[in-house]
């Protein structure tokens, strides 16, 4: 017989309050998995929402000339009769390493028209690209099918006094306006949006692009090795990192990220006041028992040992029932939580590893002071009797 | 020399703020495989006296020595260890651990000794046979009598082979039979050269014994 038996045999005997005991921290350990696998889920999937909510990382042309603005971003150097970017070097943008994190590539060619006597900014677009980026579009009509189809800025046709269905003579040749934003107050209220082939072939362009947008998802990546992966990809062009949307996505996951942290805080703190109390009123409950122990010369240390290894097996089961009572309580409520439908449910390695470390470290230091209380028992004062 | 030497000892015990002296200056001196009986009324101190000469409660003044080692000068542990190695202890309500069996608890001393699994599972079985509990191993305490779970403790007590066996009112929880029964015990082991010291307050079991030391009022009073 060793140490541990005692310790094993003790928890086969009380079960009911190491039943307790169990439940008190799995209860925690579960709350926090649930919060951490429900915060990180619902992170990815509000992660992923934003990162196509608009671009975050800009390709133009290599340029010292003077800047322009679009959509309130500063836009390197773009110029109506500048170089631009050849369409054919685009497929590049798909063979870096952090592929799978772009959602939207949505190249653009932009060249100056004159509509009605007036000028404007034309852009040729990839409406389907563009649409997913620009989820918060609302477009009165159609949304362009055919070449000959435009999309106009709430402020352009509002000037040119037109609506969906009208039709616009462009550089000679006729389009039909198939649609009208809804105003978004940025600068595409005042733009004409059409087919990106039937742009290039109006403005002489074609295989030409002036800017791509990319919307990465960048939960997962910096958006810097991204940037650096583009920029050596596409010598001729210049990649930024439109910063502030970056700053602003990462800063919103953090703040999640506490929350949850604070919560699953709270939590365990609760679990190891359980378990505290519990092990304490333990202790002195076996106090005749630590007492003889103490009088046929155990030592302190021994004392120490038997409580502790009770905790910890205690605590060791505690983290496997919380982590699969935890995924599980994550599994249903996640479809209540998070936004998208068919968000999916973050299996993490570290989330399992992490929950039975931190109910064993929990358990353990929640014991301490009543193992320590355990073995400075005075072994007359633990019998009475003598 | 003595098995124990116990010199000027006192054991006083603050109640409040009065003091309440347990042990005045008792003198004493035990040699080795004597069967020695301590009584007293309730409250002359005999097992404050048992407690200290276990190792068990550290006196107020004055020393105790078994085999020449001054106890109480003695680290905590090392007090301990001595206690593991030396000294067999039978409390009067037996204080078996409940969810241990008859052997198990038998073998509780030797859990903390380096010897083997079968070498404790032996000892702890020749233990039992000696008390004559050998076909009662696997119980648990509370499937067995009063009787047996002393003579358990008993058991227990000696299966390190102590030098010294302490017993605490051992048949205070027994019938006469029983009582009768463990006393017997207790004699047979002492003419095995076990030194045996034993407090009670039966007169009866002072017939047991070789020597009964009388305590009143934390003094000794009398040895005869």
């Amino acid at each position: 017989m060793k140490l541990h038996n005692i310790s094993l045999n003790n928890l086969r005997r009380r079960k009911a309050r190491m039943a307790f005991l169990t439940i008190g921290l799995a209860v925690g350990i579960a709350t926090m998995v649930t919060l951490v696998t429900l915060t990180s889920s619902m992170s990815s999937d509000i992660g992923r929402k934003m990162d196509e909510f608009g671009a975050n990382i800009l390709i133009t042309p290599q340029s010292n000339d003077l800047a322009m603005s679009y959509g309130g971003i500063s836009l390197g150097g773009v110029t109506f009769d500048q170089r631009e970017i050849r369409e054919a070097e685009l497929n590049r943008i798909f063979t870096i390493k952090n592929r799978k994190n772009i959602a939207a590539v949505s190249p653009k060619v932009l060249g100056g028209v004159r509509v009605q006597g007036k000028p404007v900014l034309l852009v040729g677009v990839d409406f389907a690209e563009e649409l997913k980026m620009k989820q918060w579009w609302k477009v009165f009509g159609a949304e362009p099918k055919h070449d000959h189809e435009l999309l106009l800025g709430s402020q352009t046709a509002s000037i040119l006094n037109v609506m969906p269905g009208d039709s616009l003579q462009i550089q000679g040749e006729t389009f039909k306006v198939s649609g009208v934003l809804d105003q978004t107050g940025s600068q595409d209220d005042s733009l004409i949006f059409a087919p990106l082939a039937k742009v290039q072939r109006l403005l002489h362009k074609e295989g030409k692009i002036t800017l791509v947008e990319v919307a990465a998802l960048c939960s997962g990546c910096p958006i810097g090795d991204m940037v650096n992966q583009l920029a050596e990809l596409l010598p001729e062009a210049k990649v930024t990192a439109i910063q502030q949307v970056v700053a602003a996505r990462l800063k919103t996951l953090d703040q999640f990220r506490r929350f949850s942290y604070a919560m699953a805080f709270v939590v365990i703190f609760i679990g190891s006041l359980i378990v505290f109390v519990t092990m304490m009123g333990s202790v002195n409950e076996r106090t005749t028992e630590i007492g003889v122990f103490r009088a046929i010369g155990f030592r302190k240390t021994h004392i120490m040992r038997i409580i502790l290894l009770e905790a910890a097996l205690v605590s060791l089961l505690a983290g496997v029932v919380g982590y699969a009572v935890g995924m599980a309580g994550a599994k249903l409520a996640l479809p209540f939580m998070a936004e998208a439908k068919d968000a999916a449910l973050a299996w993490d390695g570290g989330v399992a590893t992490g929950a039975i470390v931190i109910s064993l470290v929990v358990g353990i230091l929640a014991s301490l002071y009543p193992a320590l209380h355990a073995s400075k028992m005075d072994p007359t004062e633990a019998l009475r009797a003598l | 020399m003595p098995l124990i030497e116990v010199q000027n000892l006192s054991k006083h015990y603050s109640c409040g703020e009065e003091t309440v002296a347990a042990l005045s200056g008792v003198d004493l001196a035990i040699e080795a495989g004597e069967f020695i009986a301590i009584m007293g009324q309730s409250g002359s101190g005999k097992s404050t006296l048992l407690s200290v000469l276990g190792g068990m409660n550290h006196p107020t003044a004055g020393s105790v020595s078994i085999a020449g080692v001054p106890l109480y000068t003695l680290p905590d542990e090392g007090l301990a260890d001595f206690r593991a190695q030396n000294l067999g202890f039978v409390f009067q309500s037996f204080h078996l651990i409940p969810y241990l069996t008859a052997l198990e608890n038998v073998m509780l001393p030797l859990t903390i000794s380096k010897m083997s699994k079968a070498e404790k599972r032996a000892a702890a079985g020749d233990s039992l046979a000696r008390v004559g509990l050998a076909g009662k191993a696997e119980r648990l305490p509370n499937q067995l009598s009063g009787g047996e779970q002393e003579r358990v403790a008993i058991a227990r007590a000696i299966v390190n082979t102590p030098h010294i066996l302490f017993a605490d009112e051992p048949t205070g929880n027994l019938d006469s039979k029983n009582s009768d029964e463990v006393m017997g015990l207790f004699r047979e082991l002492n003419g095995g050269g076990q030194t045996v010291v034993m407090v009670t307050h039966n007169p009866e079991n002072c017939g047991y014994a070789d020597r009964t030391i009388y305590l009143r009022d934390g003094l000794v009073v009398e040895s005869v």
